[in-house]
This record gives C-alpha cells, sequence and structure tokens, in this order.
C-alpha cells in the first residue's frame, strides 16, 4: 500500500515545474495569442474580433521595416557567425600552440551582456569619436563610416555586433564537432592520398552536417529575439529603421499602450520560432527514443 | 520434499503490440541453479527483470519463496541482483557499496559489521573495502557486486550475464567462484546468459529460450544429450551437434541410416540398433540425423566391439590441442567430427571414422521437433 | 597513436607537408581575428580611463596620455540613471538579489527534475520533458503581457521576488535539460540496484547521484548566472526605478539624454557591469563552455 503512493513520488516531483510551465508558458502563450485576436488597447479586452490586428500589422509601416529589419539581419548574422565560426574552429584546430588562450578569446564576448555589447560598439561605430574618425585622423578625410546613425545601413551595425558576441559559441560547437570525427576515417583517406582541402571538403564538412543545424537552430534563435541588443547600440533607430519584431512588441505594449498590437507581433514572433524549432525537436527527441 | 522456491505461471509479456514473453511457465526447487540461455532477443533478460519486478506482466504469475509477488515493489521481493555491470555505487567505497542496502533498510550496525565480514571473508574482498570501484579491476567489482548481493541474504539470487564483461581467463575463474559459492551456501539462482557454456557448467536446470518461447527445460544432461528440438540441439554444445538429413530405412533388426555423400562417392550406410526405434518407423523415412562431433571419431579411438568403419572426404582441420575437429561433407551439410590428436588426416583426401549412433538423436525435418521412440 | 586532441582536419601531416607560409598564413589570419575579438575590451578600458577632452582630441584606439580612474568612481557611485544619481552600485545589488537566489533554486529543482526524467520513467515522461524544453525556445515576447498583469495580481510587480519568480520559471527549461542529459549517463542499473538495495527515491537521489553531479551543477550555476545576470528583457519590463538589475542601469546611464556625454562614465560602467560574468567566465571558462555545448550539441 505504500508502494502505491511511492509510485507517484516521481509525478509529484515533477509537478511543480511542469504546472509553472504550462501556466507560465504555455497558458501566457494562450492567452498572447488569444489577446492579438481582440480588440485590446491600454487594457485586455476579451471579445474577440477576427484578424483585425494582422490586417493592422501588415500595414504598418514599422512592423514592415521590422520584419524586413529581421530577414536582413537574421540573414546575415546566421551565415557570417555560421561561416566566421566554421572558419576560426578549423584554424583553431591545427594544432596551434595557443589554442586555449584564442579560444577563450573568441567566446568572452559571450559571457556579456548585449547592453554591454552594444554600448561598447556603439562607442566604435559612433561617426565622430571611432572609427571613422580615426581613420580620418590618418588623413583620409573623406572616409565615411557613419553606419551608425545612417538609416539605410544602420541595421548592419546590428550584425557586426550581433555576429562579434555570438560566432566564438559557434566556434565552439564545430570545434567539438571537428574533434569528434572518426580520425580513421582521416586516415584512410591520407593513406588514399586525398589533399587535404579534399578531406575537409569531402569527408569532414559533410559529417558537420548535424552541427550546422545545432548552430543555424540556436542562431535562429537568438536572431529572433534581438532585443537587448537594438535597444543598446541604436535604440531602434535613426527613428525606427533598426527596430526589430522585439523592440516593435516592447514598444506597443509598454510605450503605446496597444496591447492588441504587442500581442499580434508576439504571436508573428511565436509562429516564427515554433515553424523552426518544433521540427528540430521532433527530430531530435524521435531519435532519441527511436 | 524441497519447496519451490520459484514458480512462474503462464507468464505473457507484450512491449507494445509484440509479444516478448509467451506462456511461460518454470519451476525451482529451492537450492536449485536456473540458467536462462538464449541467443539475443529471445527475451530472458525481460523474464529476469519482470522476476525482479522492473517490469510488469501481461499475465500469469509468479512466485517466490510461496508469496504471489504481483505489484510488490522490488525492494520486498526478498531477491538481490548480480548486474551486468555490476552497477557499483561509483561514489562510495566497497564497504559502503556493501552495507548502503543494508542501511537503506534499516539494519543495526552490529548486523551489518557481522554481515559485511562474512561476505568479504567469503569472496576475499576484504583488502579491497576502503577502495572505490574506479580503483578496481573488472573481476574484483564483479566479487564486491555479489558481495552486496550476499549480505542481502534473500531468498533468490538474480543473475544478468555478469561474465559478459569478463575476458575469457576471467571468465573461466570466476565461473568457478560461482559455482563454488552456490555449494557453499546452498543458493537458489536464477541465472541468464547467452553463453552455452556457462549454462552447461553452471546450472542444475536449464530453460533454453528462443523469440520469447520457452524451447526446453531440463538437466543439462538432458539438453545436452537428448535436445527437443533442432534449435536446442543446434545451440547447446561446441561445436554444435550435426544436423544431417537422412532416410532412416527399417530392416529386420535393426534400422538403417542411409547418408548421402559429395558428389560421386558412395553414400554411407549405418545401422541404428536399438529396438525402439524400429518399432516406432513407418516404412522409410526421411528424417534428420542428430550426432556430436565426439560420437564420430577415428577408429584408434573406440574401444570395445568392432564397430562399422566409414570414409569421409577431408574439407577442414582444426587442430584444438587435445583433439582434432575435422570438417566433412554428410548430407549435404557441414558435419564436424572429433578426432583424437594422433588420428592421421590429410586435407581433401579420405580418412576412416567411427559414427556411434547408440546416442543419436532424430528430429522431423519440418518441424525441428525431437523425433521421440 | 591517435592524438584527439585536434588534428581532425589538422591532419598531422600540415606540419610536414604544408609549407612554413601557410602555417604563417595561419597564425595571422588567428591574430587578426583575435584583434578584432579584443578590440572592443581594449578600448571600453582605455577610454574609460581618459578624461572627457582627451576623448574629444584623441583617437579611440590610442592609450590614455594619463591614467585617469575618476570616471570610474562617477560610474559606481554618482552616474545618473534617470531620476536618482547613485551610479552603478545599488543596481549591481540588485543582480545579485536577483540573481543569487534565481540560480540556486532554479539549479535544485532542474537537478531533481533532471534525476527524476532520466531514471524515474513513467507514461507520459518524455511528453513532460519535450513540453519543458520547448519552453526553452519560446521568444519570451509573447509572455510578457501576460506576466505583467499575474506579477501585478500576486503582488510582486517590479519587485525583486517578482524578477527572482519570473527568472526562476524560466531556467527551470534548460537547468532540467542540463541535469537530465547528465543523469542519463549514469547507467540505470545502479538504480536498479539501489531499488533492490531497499533504497527508496530521495535517498537514491542524495547518495548516489548528488555526489557524482559536481560537475554539472558548476555548469549550470555558471550558465544560469550569467544567463540572469545578463538579461535585459525582463530586467527592463518588470522592475521599476530602485529594483533594477545592473542592465537596465548601464542602459540608462549610456542612454540618458541628459547633460554631457561622459563616455569615459559610460564605458566604466559597462565594464563594471559585465565584471561578475567575465569574472566566472575567466575562472571557470572551461565548465562554460561546456555548458555552452551541452544543450545544443545533445551528446
Amino acid at each position: 500500500m505504500f508502494t502505491r503512493f511511492e509510485k507517484q513520488i516521481p509525478k509529484i516531483v515533477l509537478a511543480p515545474s511542469f504546472s509553472a510551465v504550462l501556466i507560465f508558458v504555455y497558458a501566457f502563450m494562450a492567452w498572447t495569442v488569444y489577446i492579438a485576436f481582440t480588440k485590446s488597447t491600454i487594457m485586455p479586452m476579451y471579445k474577440l474580433n477576427g484578424v483585425l490586428q494582422f490586417g493592422r500589422l501588415s500595414r504598418s509601416p514599422r512592423w514592415e521595416t521590422a520584419i524586413e529589419n529581421l530577414f536582413i539581419f537574421g540573414i546575415l548574422f546566421i551565415a557570417i557567425s555560421t561561416v566566421l565560426g566554421l572558419l576560426l574552429a578549423i584554424l583553431l584546430d591545427q594544432r596551434i600552440r595557443s589554442e586555449g588562450a584564442l579560444r577563450s578569446i573568441f567566446l568572452y564576448p559571450m559571457a556579456l551582456s548585449f547592453i554591454v555589447t552594444g554600448t561598447a560598439w556603439k562607442w566604435i561605430l559612433n561617426p565622430g569619436t571611432g572609427i571613422e574618425a580615426f581613420v580620418r585622423s590618418w588623413g583620409f578625410s573623406s572616409f565615411k563610416f557613419d553606419w551608425l546613425v545612417n538609416p539605410d545601413f544602420a541595421i548592419y551595425t546590428i550584425v557586426i555586433a550581433g555576429v562579434w558576441q555570438s560566432a566564438g559559441f559557434v566556434m565552439a560547437l564545430f570545434l567539438a564537432g571537428l574533434r569528434s570525427v572518426n580520425q580513421e576515417i582521416i586516415y584512410a583517406a591520407m593513406v588514399d592520398g586525398i589533399s587535404t582541402r579534399r578531406i575537409y571538403t569531402k569527408i569532414i564538412l559533410p559529417s558537420m552536417a548535424p552541427v550546422f543545424m545545432s548552430a543555424v537552430i540556436v542562431l535562429s534563435h537568438l536572431a529572433i529575439k534581438s532585443f537587448d541588443l537594438v535597444v543598446a547600440l541604436t535604440g531602434g533607430g535613426p527613428g525606427y529603421q533598426t527596430d526589430l519584431p522585439a523592440t516593435f512588441m516592447y514598444a506597443m505594449a509598454f510605450s503605446r499602450g496597444d496591447l492588441g498590437q504587442a500581442a499580434a507581433s508576439a504571436t508573428v514572433m511565436l509562429m516564427t520560432v515554433v515553424a523552426i524549432i518544433v521540427p528540430y525537436l521532433y527530430s531530435e527527441l524521435r531519435s532519441k527514443n527511436g | 520434499m524441497t519447496d519451490k522456491i520459484l514458480s512462474i505461471v503462464g507468464l505473457n509479456k507484450k512491449f507494445g503490440n509484440v509479444d516478448v514473453l509467451l506462456d511461460i511457465n518454470i519451476e525451482l526447487e529451492s537450492g536449485g541453479f536456473l540458467v536462462l540461455v538464449g541467443p539475443s532477443g529471445c527475451g530472458k533478460s525481460t523474464l529476469l527483470n519482470c522476476l525482479a519486478g522492473f517490469e510488469a506482466i501481461n499475465s500469469g504469475s509468479i512466485e517466490i519463496g510461496g508469496k504471489d509477488v504481483e505489484n510488490v515493489s522490488p525492494k520486498d521481493r526478498d531477491i538481490a541482483m548480480v548486474f551486468q555491470s555490476y552497477a557499483l555505487y561509483p561514489t562510495m567505497t566497497v564497504e559502503k557499496n556493501i552495507t548502503f542496502g543494508m542501511e537503506a533498510r534499516g539494519v543495526k550496525k552490529e548486523a551489518r559489521d557481522a554481515n559485511l565480514a562474512r561476505a568479504s571473508q567469503i569472496l576475499q574482498i576484504e583488502p579491497l573495502l576502503k577502495r572505490k570501484p574506479g580503483q578496481l579491476s573488472g573481476g574484483q567489482r564483479q566479487r564486491v557486486a555479489m558481495g552486496r548481493a550476499l549480505v542481502r541474504d534473500p531468498k533468490l539470487f538474480l543473475f544478468d550475464e555478469p561474465l559478459s564483461n569478463l575476458d575469457a581467463k576471467l571468465r573461466v575463474d570466476m565461473r568457478t567462484e560461482i559455482k563454488k559459492l552456490h555449494n557453499r551456501l546452498n543458493a537458489s539462482i536464477v541465472y541468464v546468459t547467452h553463453d552455452q557454456i556457462e549454462a552447461l557448467t553452471l546450472a542444475t536446470k536449464i530453460v533454453v529460450m528462443k523469440d520469447g518461447l520457452i524451447q526446453q527445460i531440463g538437466t543439462p544432461d538432458e539438453i545436452y544429450n537428448r535436445p527437443g528440438n533442432i534449435f536446442v540441439a543446434d545451440f547447446m554444445g561446441s561445436p554444435p551437434m550435426n544436423l544431417i538429413p537422412v532416410k532412416a530405412i527399417p530392416r529386420e533388426k535393426h534400422t538403417e541410416i542411409v547418408i548421402e555423400t559429395r558428389g560421386e562417392h558412395k553414400p554411407i550406410i549405418l545401422k541404428d540398433l536399438r529396438p525402439e526405434l524400429l518399432k516406432s518407423l513407418n516404412g522409410k523415412t526421411e528424417i534428420i540425423l542428430g550426432l556430436r562431433p565426439e560420437h564420430i571419431t577415428n577408429l584408434e579411438n573406440v574401444t570395445g566391439q568392432h564397430k562399422a568403419v566409414s570414409e569421409c572426404v577431408v574439407d577442414v582441420i582444426e587442430p584444438v590441442g587435445s583433439d582434432i575437429f575435422v570438417i566433412t561433407e554428410l548430407g549435404g551439410k557441414n558435419v564436424t567430427a572429433r578426432l583424437r590428436s594422433n588420428a592421421y588426416v590429410e586435407l581433401g583426401k579420405s580418412m576412416k571414422v567411427v559414427f556411434d549412433l547408440n546416442n543419436a538423436s532424430y528430429f522431423y525435418p519440418k518441424t525441428g521437433i525431437r523425433y521421440d521412440f | 597513436m591517435v592524438d584527439n586532441k585536434g588534428l581532425v582536419g589538422s591532419v598531422r601531416f600540415v606540419e610536414y607537408l604544408v609549407p612554413r607560409v601557410q602555417r604563417l598564413g595561419i597564425y595571422l589570419a588567428l591574430v587578426v581575428f583575435a584583434a578584432y575579438y579584443l578590440m572592443p575590451l581594449f578600448v571600453m578600458l582605455t577610454t574609460s580611463l581618459k578624461s572627457l577632452d582627451e576623448i574629444r582630441t584623441g583617437s579611440f584606439i590610442s592609450l590614455p596620455r594619463d591614467i585617469d580612474f575618476s570616471s570610474w568612481k562617477i560610474a559606481w557611485s554618482e552616474a545618473c540613471t534617470g531620476v536618482k544619481c547613485n551610479g552603478l552600485k545599488p543596481y549591481m545589488l540588485n543582480s545579485f538579489l536577483i540573481a543569487i537566489p534565481a540560480v540556486a533554486i532554479s539549479t535544485m529543482v532542474g537537478a531533481l527534475n533532471g534525476y527524476t526524467l532520466s531514471h524515474w520513467k513513467f507514461k507520459g515522461a518524455n511528453l513532460i520533458f519535450g513540453m519543458m524544453l520547448f519552453g526553452c525556445f519560446v521568444p519570451f515576447q509573447v509572455i510578457l503581457l501576460p506576466m505583467a498583469i499575474v506579477l501585478g495580481k500576486l503582488g510582486v510587480a517590479g519587485s525583486i521576488s517578482g524578477l527572482v519568480l519570473v527568472h526562476v520559471v524560466y531556467g527551470l527549461g534548460f537547468t532540467t535539460l542540463f541535469f537530465r542529459n547528465y543523469f542519463v549517463t549514469v547507467s540505470n542499473e545502479i538504480t536498479r540496484a539501489a531499488k533492490i538495495d531497499g533504497a527508496g527515491f530521495f535517498r537514491i537521489f542524495y547518495s548516489i547521484f548528488l555526489p557524482l553531479s559536481a560537475p554539472i551543477f558548476v555548469v549550470t550555476i555558471i550558465w544560469q548566472f550569467t544567463q540572469i545576470w545578463n538579461d535585459f528583457l525582463f530586467g527592463v519590463s518588470f522592475s521599476q526605478a530602485g529594483t533594477q538589475p545592473v542592465t537596465v542601469a548601464l542602459n540608462n546611464i549610456v542612454n540618458s539624454t541628459t547633460g554631457v556625454k561622459q563616455y569615459n562614465v559610460d564605458m566604466a560602467a559597462a565594464i563594471l557591469a559585465a565584471l561578475p560574468t567575465l569574472l566566472v567566465y575567466i575562472l571557470a571558462g572551461k565548465y562554460f563552455i561546456r555548458g555552452l555545448t551541452a544543450g545544443a550539441v545533445k551528446g
């Protein structure tokens, strides 16, 4: 009879965390999505109103900018971080003497808050005092590097800072992946006389596919969530030109008091993440228990 | 009458829709050494886990020491288990590993120390008590695992392939240790292995399993000399029993056994003198002859009455020290003969051998079941 | 003899066959990248040590002429973070008050959860794990609004405890993941042996699993501390003047619109805010890296 209770202990132990997740993640998600279908402004209203919020969203020029920026930033951020991370990993894998020190150097940005990163790069990219001024002081008086305040180019500054922060992480992933490749396959290729470059492109890189996947997934996730970096680096500006969905949502929620728009934008963000993460998680859990 | 320490009746188990154990009925008397043996996937480990209480059963009953253990948790079944990977607690000393269970069960310190001392002495692990599992060799860990089981003083010991992770020599040594322990303590043991030699040497009773079904239950002698079907005949014993398709022709006072040889060589004609066999046959029968390699041997090895000598072509020679295994082709199959090392054999040439059919088995060709007579 | 420390692609023959020039090229590339990475830190440091005049007249890369710590003092106790001008100090304290309980609670709970999910499987356990795992990936924007409302209803809106609650709840997914992936490598024959021995759920956790989980505790604690200390979104959404964490305060200092822009103070403040996590990284970086790859590479 005691055994009956004992059998339930695992469930009892998990219950608080699971209920917390149910409420604070899933119920909250559901609430937000619900609100996205209402006319809520400053206070939530619970009467359903169809997709009017999404319609407003799609007509909002600020949202359009945010989405555009998400694509530009997202694709560049993911691509460059991945390539740079892979490159650094390959370089570091070459039996470098100070590998440990170099690895620490490439990774330390991940220990920093995005606010700190944004602050530092804001200073560096500042036209009046940063790189532009520096290069000009060398005599290239017509050198321009005012991306930070240039409406068309400001979004790229976020890419620069974002890549700086995250490429090290990708490098760590690839380094671990490179080192787990079966040595005997490499030796067999050597014996067969295959060149180093082909060993990389034909044998090693293809076996890195799962690591690529992981890296892209994590980076996409980071990109979609990007909020802190934008706030610190450009504040969303100049104007709204570096707005991302995350900053848009925040503005709607806490400055504009437009809960409907806030909820709608959050819902769109959620759908994007779900579209990427769920298939990935499903296949991972499947293969673990299969 | 020794009471039954273990009684399994009508046990069935499924994983999802797949049957993993079908209608299992096994009894073990107190002090017996039961070995569950079979190839990977036959269900032997699953059956052991059901006995231990780690897996639920779909139907049937299990009684340990006379008590029905349905819904009884592992710790209350009065069992002890030795695992394939020994499962020693990695951060505790050997001493703590052994006393941990007693502490958990509330055994008093004096009793704990006494039990520990006794088990350490029997298993000769006294010098290891202060070490941690990581500092022990495979054989030492094995003994600690057994020590842990010993102090439990259970009604039934369960062993799950305990020797699989040891190298060959150690395996033989540990096998002997386990046998000695069994004799000394008169313990009741259920032992799972895929190694049929372990089964034959250790067991008082063997259960041969395949695909969730029991193929045969019997003593080592019964299993070895009177296998119940072709699977058991082939699985148990090394090298396996020869299974040769032959024609059995009833004659006046004996049964004539005709074995085809290769190519244009004349068939081999043998005589099975057992009257029961003759009586049971209905005319010419196609049947499978089961003959252990040691019953096909060289002339010099045979004592007693003059036996019929046959000639076979030598295909492969495998010397193993005291004997030579020679493989020839009979009835379309590779047949192994076991000759004394003084036999003269040459690859590709004929050799003279004597077939001893007094202990031969026969099997139905279609079902593989033993032909009883 | 295979040496797995590097050399997959490095393939030992690079050392013999590849000409010195190529080897030099590799080192050069690494040095350039290292510079790109160290530059911001260097710039922050040097700028924080300069006077405002020097900043205006000199270049952003140059070393300070005279080392001037005054901006550090200002950053610490005088900088303006909105209405108040107490510097960063009270907000550093806030961040500690938030981080330490949140890390402790989420780690302990995560340990128990991970243990349960890996060694006490029951029907639906995988679904529960999957749902918690997914919770890690949810963009927090979808929970900001309802959380604000609920915090208000619970009476902890804008308070330190409120932030602790938020960080615990959203940290559980990661901590559970870390511990579960770690405990899964412990053979479940050990748990079975303990069950037969008569030990129950908690005794097994306490006597067997806790002693062997020191490494994963370190990884989890470092990861959680870094995440929580560096958080900005929750901080800026759920705190108010006085309870803000240091990231919010830093942002306020740097983006304040009042008065002259004091770049040196900004930089000093940034370094101060980054110091705890940087120190953790320098001292225990190895474990930090392990934590990073634990979740993503799925070992």
